[in-house]
Order: C-alpha cells, then sequence, then structure tokens
C-alpha cells in the first residue's frame, strides 16, 4: 500500500528540493496552526478535541443525575447548589435538577454530536473524500470552530448567573415560553439562549461551506452519483441546518426581545402565543435531530462496505433515502406537540406522516443487511461498532414508531418511555455511529493504532452499560414515570437504580477508550496507509496515514468505468482484482 | 444583488450566496410565522380560537338557524386569572342553553381587588377546539383591554351566537357543549 501513499503526495522525496514553502507537508508554527487554523484537517482535528471535552463534561452531568435518581427523594442536589455557591433548599433544589437537564441536552446535542459529527469527522473526511485540497472557505471554516467555542463558554457562564428560582438556566433544552420567558428573570437564560446563536450561526457557515466544497470541488470524475455515502450525509445534513437553524434562531430572538424588551411574541398577557413558539422550535427541531443522525447513517455505510468487502448495496437508494429523511423531517414537527391541544384531523396527520419516514428509514436498515449479507465480514472494531449501531438505532426507530401515534402519545407523553426512545436512537444510535467513526478513521487521523482488543472491550462494556441505563427506561416510563423531576415514587425503585448502575459500567468503558488513546499515542504501531484492507476504497485510504498537511496537488481522477465503490488509482484497483 | 451582480461572483462566491440567501428566507420566514400564525388561527378556528362577527353575520345566522331548525347548545363560562393578577373574576352564570344561531348575552364580574389602577387583558378560547371555528362573538370585553379603578366593580358583557353552520360539520357531531374560557392578564404592552 505504500505505493499507494505516494501516488497521490503531492511532494515526497522530489518536494524537498524545491525548498522548504514548497513541502506539501510543511506546518506553520504551534499558534498560527492551532489557533490561525484553515487547514480542513486541523479545525476537524480541533472540533473532534472540542466536542470529546464537551463530551466529558456532558456525559459527567447525566452521572450527577443518574446519582441523584439512584434512590427516590432527593440525595445530592443541595450538595450541587452549594457547591456552586448557593443556598440549598427545596426551591434551589429543584432548580438545580432543571439547570443539569438542560446543560445536559445543550451540550449532547449543540457542543458533542454536531461537532464531533459535522466538524469533526465531516471536516476531515468530506474533503478527501471527493478528492479536494481543502474546504472551500478555509477561513470561514476557521470562523465556525471559533464561534462553537464561544457558544459552549456561554453555555458555561450561564451555570454562574441567576436564572430565577436559583443559579443557571433551567428551562431544558427546548427553552419553552413562557418558562423561558416571564419564568426565568436573570441573565442565565439569556447567556443560554446566546450560546444557541453563536453554535447556530456557526453551523449556518460550515453548512454554506459544505455545499460549496461539495457542489464545486469534487475531483475530475466525481460525480455526485459517484460520491461516497458519507459525502451524500453531509450534503444533505447541511442543507437540513442551512434551512432549520435560522428558524430556532429566529424563535430565541424574539424570546431574547420578549424577555428584555418588552416584546410580547410569546406572551399571552400582550396577545402572544407560547405554543407558537413550540412550532417554531420543534419546525427546527425536528430537523435537529436527523442533523444529528445523518451523518451516522453515512459513516455506518462506509464501515459497513468496508468490513463486508462490498460495495454498499442499493447506492442511489441509500443516497435518496437520506434525502428524503430531510424532505419529510420537515413536515412532522407536531409530533412533538400532541398534547398541545391539536384536533384530531392534525394528529392524524402528523402521525401519518411521522410515519412514512419509517420507510426511507427502513431501506438504510435493510440495505446494511443486505451490504453485509454473503459478504466477506471481517469483525474489526469499527464494524462491531456499526453492526451496534445498527440494531441499537432499530430498537430506537421501532419505540419511535409506537410515539409517533397521536393517541398512544397522550399516555407517552413526557414519561421515560419518551427518554429511552430518543436515548437509543441519539446516545445509541449516534453515539454508537461516532465511535465507530472514530475507530475506523483513527488511524488514518493520528498515524497511529489504536488496540483492537481495547476497542472491542470499549465496545461490549458501553454496550451492557448503556442498555443497562435506557432498556429499564421504558419499563419506567410505560409505569408512568415522568421525566424532568428529581424525585419518583419508590416502586420505580429497583430500575431506576439498576439504570444508575449500568451508568456506572458506561462510564468505566470511557476509562478503556481513554487507555485505548493512550496506548494508540505512546505505544501504538504506525499506521498504514490503509489499515483496514481491499474493502476500503475511497480515496482518504491512497493517503498516507496521517494524510500530508496538503493533500491531492495533482488532483485524483475517477475514471469513467469507475463506480460510487472504488476510487482507488488504477494500479492498486488492479493489484487486488 | 441582481442576478448579474451574482454571476460576477466566483463559482463559490455564488453558491455560497444563495445558500446564505436561503438561510436569511428561513430566518425571514420565521419572523413571519407570528403573523400568519395568528391569521391561520383567526380564520380556520385552530386551537380553539373564536371568531368575531358583526350583527349583520348575526341576523344572516339567525335566519339560517331558523330555516335549518337548529337546536340548542349549552354554553359553559370559565374565569380565571393569570398569577399575579389582583382582580376578582367570575362568571355571573355557569351555564347557558342557548338556541343555536339565536344572539345571547352572557355575563362576567371583575373587581380590581388592588390600591392601584390595574389594566387587565382577556385571553380566551373555547373547548372542544373544534367549536372554535363556530363560537362567535359581536360585542366582547376581551376585544379591548380593561382598566378598572382600585376596588371597583364592573359587569362585562359577551354578545355571542354558534353558528348554525356547525351542524353540518361532522366533528361537531356529539358536541353538546362549549366551554368558553376567559384568563385575564395584566396587560402589558407590546406587540399586538
Amino acid at each position: 500500500m505504500a505505493t499507494t501513499a505516494d501516488h497521490f503526495q503531492a511532494h515526497d522525496a522530489a518536494g524537498a528540493d524545491h525548498g522548504h514553502e514548497h513541502d506539501a507537508d510543511h506546518k506553520p508554527g504551534f499558534f498560527a496552526r492551532w489557533f490561525m487554523s484553515t487547514n480542513h484537517k486541523d479545525i476537524g482535528t480541533l472540533y473532534l478535541i472540542f466536542a470529546i471535552c464537551a463530551g466529558l463534561i456532558g456525559g459527567g452531568i447525566s452521572g450527577i443525575m443518574r446519582m441523584e435518581l439512584m434512590h427516590p427523594g432527593i440525595q445530592y442536589l443541595g450538595f450541587w447548589v452549594n457547591l456552586m455557591g448557593g443556598e440549598a433548599n427545596f426551591v434551589t433544589n429543584m432548580h438545580m435538577w432543571n439547570v443539569l437537564i438542560t446543560a445536559h441536552g445543550m451540550i449532547m446535542v449543540f457542543f458533542l454530536v454536531m461537532p464531533a459529527m459535522i466538524g469533526g469527522f465531516g471536516n476531515w473526511f468530506v474533503p478527501i473524500m471527493i478528492g479536494a485540497p481543502d474546504m472551500a472557505f478555509p477561513r470561514m471554516n476557521n470562523v465556525s470552530f471559533w464561534l462553537t467555542v464561544a457558544g459552549f463558554c456561554s453555555l458555561m457562564a450561564s451555570m454562574f448567573f441567576p436564572g430565577g428560582t436559583g443559579d443557571g438556566a433551567g428551562t431544558g433544552w427546548t427553552v419553552y415560553a413562557p418558562l423561558s420567558t416571564s419564568g426565568s428573570p436573570g441573565p442565565a437564560v439569556d447567556f443560554a439562549i446566546f450560546s444557541l446563536h453563536l453554535a447556530g450561526a456557526a453551523s449556518i457557515l460550515g453548512a454554506i461551506n459544505f455545499i460549496t466544497t461539495i457542489f464545486n470541488m469534487r475531483a475530475p470524475g466525481m460525480t455526485l452519483h459517484k460520491m461516497p455515502l458519507f459525502v451524500w450525509s453531509i450534503l444533505v445534513t447541511a442543507f437540513l441546518l442551512l434551512l432549520a437553524l435560522p428558524v430556532l434562531a429566529a424563535a430565541i430572538t424574539m424570546l431574547i426581545t420578549d424577555r428584555n424588551f418588552g416584546t410580547t411574541f410569546f406572551e399571552a398577557a400582550g396577545g402572544g402565543d407560547p405554543v407558537l413558539y413550540q412550532h417554531l422550535f420543534w419546525f427546527f427541531g425536528h430537523p435537529e435531530v436527523y442533523i444529528m443522525i445523518l451523518p451516522g447513517f453515512g459513516m455506518i455505510s462506509q464501515i459497513v462496505a468496508t468490513f463486508s468487502k462490498k460495495p454498499v448495496f442499493g447506492y442511489l437508494g441509500m443516497a435518496y433515502a437520506m434525502v428524503a429523511i430531510g424532505v419529510v423531517g420537515f413536515i412532522v414537527w407536531a409530533h412533538h406537540m400532541y398534547t398541545t391541544g391539536l384536533s384530531v384531523d392534525v394528529k392524524m396527520y402528523f402521525t401519518a406522516a411521522t410515519m412514512v419516514i419509517a420507510v426511507p428509514t427502513g431501506v438504510k436498515i435493510f440495505s446494511w443487511i443486505a451490504t453485509m449479507w454473503g459478504g466477506s465480514i471481517e469483525f474489526k472494531s469499527p464494524m462491531v461498532w456499526a453492526i451496534g449501531m445498527i440494531f441499537l438505532f432499530t430498537v430506537g426507530g421501532v419505540t419511535g414508531v409506537y410515539l409517533a401515534n397521536g393517541g398512544l402519545d397522550d399516555y407517552m407523553q413526557d414519561t421515560y418511555f419518551v427518554v429511552a426512545h430518543f436515548h437509543y436512537v441519539l446516545s445509541m444510535g449516534a453515539v454508537f455511529s461516532l465511535f465507530a467513526g472514530f475507530y475506523y478513521w483513527f488511524p488514518k487521523m493520528s498515524g497511529k493504532m489504536h488496540s483492537e482488543f481495547l476497542a472491542h472491550a470499549h465496545f461490549w462494556v458501553f454496550f451492557v452499560g448503556v442498555n443497562m441505563i435506557f432498556f429499564p427506561m421504558h419499563f419506567l416510563g410505560m409505569d408512568g414515570m415522568p421525566r424532568r423531576i428529581p424525585d419518583y415514587t419508590p416502586a420505580f425503585e429497583y430500575w431506576n437504580h439498576f439504570a444508575s448502575i449500568g451508568y456506572m459500567v458506561m462510564a468505566s468503558s470511557m476509562g478503556i477508550w481513554v487507555v485505548n488513546m493512550i496506548y494508540a499515542f505512546t505505544a501504538g504501531k504506525k499506521a498504514p496507509a490503509n489499515p483496514w484492507g481491499p474493502g476500503a476504497t475511497t480515496l482518504e485510504w491512497t493517503l498516507s496515514s496521517p494524510p500530508p498537511y496538503h493533500q491531492f496537488e495533482t488532483l485524483p481522477v475517477i475514471d469513467e468505468d469507475q463506480d460510487y465503490h472504488d476510487h482507488r488509482p488504477a494500479a492498486d484497483r488492479a493489484a487486488t482484482a | 444583488m441582481t442576478l448579474k451582480a451574482i454571476s460576477g461572483l466566483g463559482k463559490n462566491q455564488r453558491i455560497a450566496f444563495l445558500a446564505a440567501l436561503a438561510s436569511l428566507a428561513m430566518l425571514a420566514l420565521g419572523f413571519a410565522a407570528v403573523p400568519l400564525y395568528r391569521m391561520f388561527c383567526q380564520v380556520t378556528g385552530f386551537a380553539g380560537t373564536t371568531q368575531r362577527a358583526t350583527s349583520a353575520d348575526a341576523d344572516l345566522a339567525a335566519r339560517m338557524a331558523e330555516s335549518a331548525g337548529a337546536g340548542t347548545m349549552s354554553i359553559r363560562f370559565d374565569a380565571s386569572k393569570d398569577r399575579g393578577m389582583p382582580w376578582t373574576f367570575k362568571p355571573l352564570q355557569s351555564t347557558q342553553t342557548v338556541a343555536i344561531g339565536e344572539r345571547s348575552m352572557a355575563f362576567f364580574t371583575a373587581r380590581n381587588d388592588s390600591d392601584k389602577p390595574v389594566t387587565g387583558r382577556a385571553t380566551y378560547n373555547v373547548e372542544p377546539d373544534q367549536a372554535g371555528a363556530y363560537f362567535n362573538k359581536i360585542q366582547c370585553f376581551c376585544f379591548t383591554e380593561q382598566t378598572l379603578q382600585p376596588h371597583q366593580e364592573v359587569r362585562m358583557p359577551v354578545l355571542y351566537y354558534v353558528d348554525p353552520k356547525a351542524l353540518k360539520d361532522p366533528d361537531m357531531k356529539g358536541v353538546q357543549q362549549i366551554t368558553l374560557s376567559y384568563t385575564f392578564h395584566v396587560a402589558k404592552n407590546g406587540a399586538e
């Protein structure tokens, strides 16, 4: 494979002769490289590091929540109120709980999943996979990253300001009016809303960048219908971001003016309607959940094809299934609002439209299975994570079909059943695909091999842990345990206790992951250009690991006879044919 | 920017410009949702939004009801207050049975229990939701803000009728009672 690596490296031995500034692997100094970065791979790395840090904070917060929920009654909230400098009493304790669920939700959505999937893997691999030297607007890419960081700082800052009944923003990640307007005086909620503005602006700029890159910068011969499915997934995601986030921006801007400048967009006392906020929020919020999972779908497609050593089954169906999910995702929002007083007809429409999404999603699940069918499957770590994702996402999808029913949802609304559902699709669907993508591309990004044993151990412990946490929540929800409340009747103690133990199992798997990373960077073998064998046929595997600082000074060319699957140069194709 | 100017841009700038335009359009649509939503609710009676009618509409409805031989409908009255509203607010009658299409009047009483003048605004809707499109108010204290002097007590009328078209709506089948509900808030001056 070394020959492959040399093939696309613009300057190797010969490059050195031309002098320093022409070297494809010449890197700027530390500060210029990491703080003023315009290199898509460096920005991708920054995004990944940022997402991991944010994810550890958001995951740590869920640990505090599971600790509190381990037993009925209020155990630890007072401790956290005191620690944050407040005075513990019933009201501030309850407020602390609201702050925790708000921070957990916002961090995981806006500062873990989105930055990791789109900012991290998207930045790293979209340009490489389409054979482009970099993103279309490298400096705007840098702006996107630092706006995201600023947004995160704003959210963290909100915890130290008064938010009504205690310090911090206790509105939930949905920031529903009137709780977020007249219900939460104090600057904390303004900081949290501002954080969404910044993260949203960052994502819109990122989306514009990806759309331009994918439309304009594909290598010669790389038609839209030959692009790897991961690139398709990012393209669809970018369109969802572009069309959904401005609506959130409008809604939360109105919240800000309602809070500070005396407008009454969502204030009944001035003729406004709080339910309108929910419509606007979920018009953004539902596409948002596809924004979080579609890039994962893309990664799973790459990984399953690679380790089955087969082209992905039904490529066009897979690509347009994502387009269909994206389009239909915009017209189902009110299934988040079944109990706001919708008429039977409206509920019928939203139930039917929501269930329609199961069709393109089913196309994807079955196509992954069909890709594996008859393949020469190798259970390398990315593949086990991918199969885990397919299984667990399907479980979450099935409970999603339950909840899509307007009638049933009247009962399930705001119970732990909903919590179980969206954690199966997100903290299992999205996070499993993140780890699958991480192990798949880690050798490529770092140039070091991780330990396959530790990666498998990480998978199994994490798999057991998250299922212990979230599966019992189905039972709790069906029995009527409400979300967003830190106390419960002792009847619910058994499964809550069980879930909290599951959290500890899950947390210990993070330890295995960290050990694996330390191992890879200190003792890991040097990664070859293509560590995954003949199934890995997209362009990133034709570059060295890690790729040169500037790749594709000579653009790769996709021949007429090459399909969507195999983008390697002719010599390599002949070698494995 | 005109199309000509766009075509003067580079290939990348052109796509970025169009994408930015799409996102700005969605931003505008987000704000436009406020008046659009209000219009949508007023026109369709969505979520129990009641209708406003003139006396002429009411006369027409009465004639229609006469020729259709419409039955009666029970109307229940509900009054509540927002937190912090220092008024006492009650309906004078808990229910009325009215002929469909016929104009009726109901009264509410409100008393300002505080020592300061207070301006209130009433929000309203009806249950069940689908009745919103057929519940017409000709006159209502909720059309404007109401100011009560300290300890002043007033009677506030609502002049209304139930549109006989309700009889033709399958969703209204079996509806025998409509609840008309008001909530008084301390008025906030802002966007109407």
